[in-house]
């Protein structure tokens, strides 16, 4: 039985101005080590909760209920104790830094490592997210890459300084398909590897159901049901959850139109 | 305009250009005759005789008076010659982005020739070579500054020009000509408008340093002048040349606080509008 | 460096059409004038009769038609000799070399104060936007932005030479002070505190502002927010990540500015009684010399070229993206 990360009880987030709650009473456990899939539509409080567990959020939001990290004994410090994957790569990375610094200054300052250090782990992190010719890429600026290789520096950035915790928000989103497939089998390495801990919060319920041990389902700013993936996919509680199974597209599914019979 | 009014800086803008406007507009009834004429003795220091509440230079004249009359020479020659630059800008910049290939090439050369001229540099050369009547101060000071709206028009052109609302336009089949003025003009205005105080201080600024070197209209009562006027007793009667210097910080100031106010108020509605 | 040459090559060639304007538009400018260099001469030595001027207009080639007289100026601008100035009896091009080194000393360290005061400056107020700090810097510099530079430059020498005599009142050195060396060059700083200084304070308002906005920009991207997420230090954050990438729009300001600045000079040299390129355009406009104001004008604009393009080499080596697509990346 693993012990648990971080405890959610009654959580509540509002936005400064709007009446309207962004997440509503969630309760909900994270255990150490697992890899965890949020899965929802626009608006259904996904992202806010990613921002919220990282602490942030914009100025003027509310939060209500209570965080409890039973894993660290205080709550996460940004970057020392989770790591934090954005969406949008093209904008995560300072386009007029070298990516080799953007990955080492996590490790130096976490990690009281000397620049010579860092540099090195971040040559080493590098490898292992996959870019070719590490020791060159270190030079080498965020234009110089393609979408899918700045996710991976991102990734890279983020648990430079060894966090406990990964969150992933909506990493996949903005790339290709085949790219998204790899980014995946990257991050379910990483974590198997290091024993950390993954949230991946996604729209895209089979890319999360194919790697992930649990799936927590958000709708309204409500969780509508969580529990293991086998269990969720093959006896859903909530119909919400069916329809979101059932209307997951593939080559096998039937043709939305249908074609005039000649 | 209430938005504008509910900034602080368009609040002390707005109050700072009323005062100047109205002393300028009124300056016949407060201060009648003629500013540069001799009114009483010479070298009265500021606050001591209620006749000359702001004291009289070397040769007797009202300080006040030149004060008044100034403000008339610097807003009248500072808009004149913002609005000039500006109109001379906005059509060379349209006409560059519309025409392309060779014709705007040559256009932004010539926008070019006259950005790497220092302004002030091409308004005393102007000014000295034709004449210094108003007038020319004001098309001299317009041509060392058209270059940078010329520069913004088209690059906003250039880039509505792209947009997809423009194309449809054309696909529905409206006519160059329209398209440019009823899609195009009204969405490249507001940056280059946003630019026109930010010209018009400058225009302020240049005529009075074209008078303080002596390049201005003898005929009438300038700041820059009564500057320059006061260099000679600089160290007895500081006064003369701190006075109407002030004026034009004041004014100066004015313009920017008013734009920025201005700003400030357009940015909130077009962000709403987004 | 292959970046550099590119870029110097590209500047080279479209600067050539736009010098060539510069050079024409003046000259038909100085045509136009009422009264030309033998006027103002013969005026300024009581009046001469037509055969002395005739011979004057002769020998200067003041009497050959414009066109003629065009050619005969592009082709020896082409030799890099400016003409001959009427007023001082000197070639021009050695009037300018003489007075050019003052006048770029006294730009070259306003620009340089300007630039580092204000740059550091805007980091303090945009390491903060809307806080008490920026609030006032953001006030201050509005306030002193609005202030005419030969106006300040009288205000502070009222202040610092005739009430507190710290500094001297006019001029570059003390004349026939037979200084030497280190002492001579004590002597002129101690001449250039109070123009440099009432330069340098217009545009470090300015390029305060600049920073200080850029940096308000850059802090809404999300790259900072990913800094934010990595746990970084603020320092770090405000130095390395926002104020870097707001020095960007402050580069290329002070491209725009440099012509401003170059024109600025003029009056404070005349404020501060300064022998350099400025003053030689204020002589130029009273002698009405055509020849010495057209070489001043062309001299402007080679300066202002080559700053811009010293100021686009700065850009380029700072913005790792510019280039980019010609070298392949």
């Amino acid at each position: 039985m693993r012990g648990i990360f971080c405890s959610l009880r009654q959580l509540s987030v509002t936005y400064g101005r709007g009446r309207n709650a962004a997440l509503d009473g969630i309760d909900l456990d994270i255990a150490a080590g697992e890899r965890l899939a949020i899965i929802g539509e626009s608006g259904s409080g996904k992202s806010t909760l990613a921002r919220t567990l990282g602490g942030l959020l914009p100025e003027g939001a509310k939060v209500g209920g209570e965080m409890l990290w039973p894993g660290l004994g205080h709550p996460p410090r940004p970057g020392r104790d989770f790591g934090f994957v954005f969406q949008d790569p093209g904008s995560s990375l300072n386009p007029v830094l070298t990516i080799g610094e953007q990955i080492a200054e996590g490790a130096r300052h976490h990690l009281g490592f000397s620049w010579k250090q860092a540099y090195a782990r971040a040559e080493e992190l590098l490898g292992r997210v996959r870019i070719p010719q590490p020791d060159k890429a270190m030079r080498a600026f965020p234009h110089q890459l393609s979408g899918g290789q700045r996710q991976r520096v991102a990734i890279a950035a983020a648990i430079a300084a060894k966090p406990a915790l990964l969150i992933a928000d909506e990493a996949t989103s903005a790339l290709d398909v085949v790219v998204q497939a790899e980014i995946v089998r990257l991050l379910d390495g990483l974590v198997r590897e290091d024993g950390m801990t993954l949230l991946f919060i996604t729209h895209d319920i089979a890319l999360a159901s194919g790697f992930v041990d649990r799936i927590a389902v958000f709708r309204n700013a409500r969780l509508v049901e969580a529990g293991s993936v086998r269990s969720v996919l093959s006896a859903p509680k909530s119909d919400y959850t069916a329809a979101l199974i059932a209307s997951h597209r593939d080559l096998t599914t039937p043709p939305l139109i249908e074609e005039v019979a000649s | 305009m209430s938005r504008l009014l509910r900034t602080p800086e368009g609040v002390i803008g707005f109050a700072i250009l009323l005062v100047l406007l109205s002393a300028g507009l009124l300056a016949p009834i407060l201060s009648p005759g003629d500013p540069l004429k001799i009114a009483g003795r010479a070298l009265l220091t500021p606050f001591t005789d209620p006749a000359f509440p702001l004291g009289t230079d070397r040769l007797g004249r009202d300080v006040l008076a030149g004060l008044l009359y100034g403000a008339r020479t610097s807003l009248a020659v500072g808009l004149a010659a913002a609005f000039s630059a500006m109109v001379l800008g906005l059509c060379v910049g349209m006409a560059a982005g519309f025409a392309g290939g060779l014709v705007d090439e040559a256009l932004m050369r010539v926008v070019d020739a006259f950005q790497i001229v220092p302004a002030f540099l091409l308004a005393l050369a102007f000014v000295s070579t034709i004449g210094v009547s108003t007038p020319i101060i004001v098309i001299a000071i317009a041509l060392g500054t058209w270059a940078d709206p010329a520069r913004l028009t088209r690059a906003q052109v250039l880039a509505i020009r792209e947009q997809d609302y423009v194309a449809s336009a054309r696909v529905i089949g409206m006519h160059p000509a329209e398209i440019a003025f009823r899609e195009i003009l009204p969405n490249a205005l507001p940056p280059v408008l946003a630019l026109s105080a930010t010209i018009v201080a400058g225009a302020i600024l240049t005529e009075a340093a074209l008078s303080f070197l002596g390049l201005g209209n003898p005929n009438i009562a300038t700041w820059g002048s009564m500057i320059a006027e006061g260099r000679s007793v600089l160290r007895s009667a500081s006064y003369l040349s701190v006075i109407p210097g002030a004026a034009l910080a004041m004014t100066v100031l004015g313009v920017h606080l008013f734009s920025e106010g201005l700003g400030k108020a357009l940015g909130d509605n077009g962000a709403r509008a987004a | 460096m292959k970046r550099a040459i590119i870029l110097l090559r590209r500047r080279a060639i479209s600067s050539i059409p736009v010098l060539l304007i510069v050079v024409i538009f003046t000259f038909f400018l100085l045509e136009s004038a009422s009264g030309d260099a033998v006027d103002a001469y013969l005026g300024s030595i009581g009046g001469g009769d037509a055969a002395l001027r005739q011979s004057l207009r002769e020998s200067y080639g003041l009497d050959r038609s414009m066109l003629a007289r065009l050619w005969l100026y592009l082709s020896s601008l082409a030799r890099l000799d400016l003409g001959w100035s009427v007023a001082f009896g000197r070639p021009v091009r050695e009037l300018i070399t003489e007075r050019l080194p003052n006048t770029l000393l006294l730009m070259g360290s306003a620009t340089a104060l300007s630039f580092g005061l204000g740059s550091a400056l805007g980091i303090l107020a945009g390491a903060r936007p809307g806080s008490l700090r920026d609030r006032l810097l953001s006030m201050g510099s509005l306030i002193v932005y609005a202030l005419p530079s030969f106006w300040l430059g009288l205000v502070l020498s009222i202040a610092f030479s005739v009430k507190l005599r710290w500094f001297p009142i006019a001029g570059v050195e003390t004349i026939a002070s037979g200084k030497t060396g280190f002492l001579r060059a004590l002597d002129i700083a101690d001449h250039l505190v109070l123009p440099v200084g009432a330069l340098a304070l217009i545009y470090l308002a300015l390029f305060l502002r600049v920073m200080r906005s850029g940096m308000a920009e850059a802090w809404k991207l999300d790259f900072v927010l990913f800094a934010r997420a990595k746990g970084l230090s603020r320092s770090r954050i405000v130095l390395r990540h926002v104020a870097r990438n707001a020095l960007l729009p402050l580069v290329t300001m002070l491209g725009l500015q440099s012509a401003a600045m170059l024109g600025g000079s003029v009056v404070i040299e005349s404020v501060f009684a300064i022998p350099g390129f400025g003053r030689l355009a204020q002589e130029a406009v009273n002698g009405r010399d055509a020849p010495l104001l057209m070489g001043i004008v062309v001299t402007s604009a080679i300066l202002v070229i080559s700053v811009n393009f010293l100021v686009d080499l700065v850009y380029a080596a700072l913005d790792p993206r510019i280039g980019a697509s010609e070298g392949g990346a």
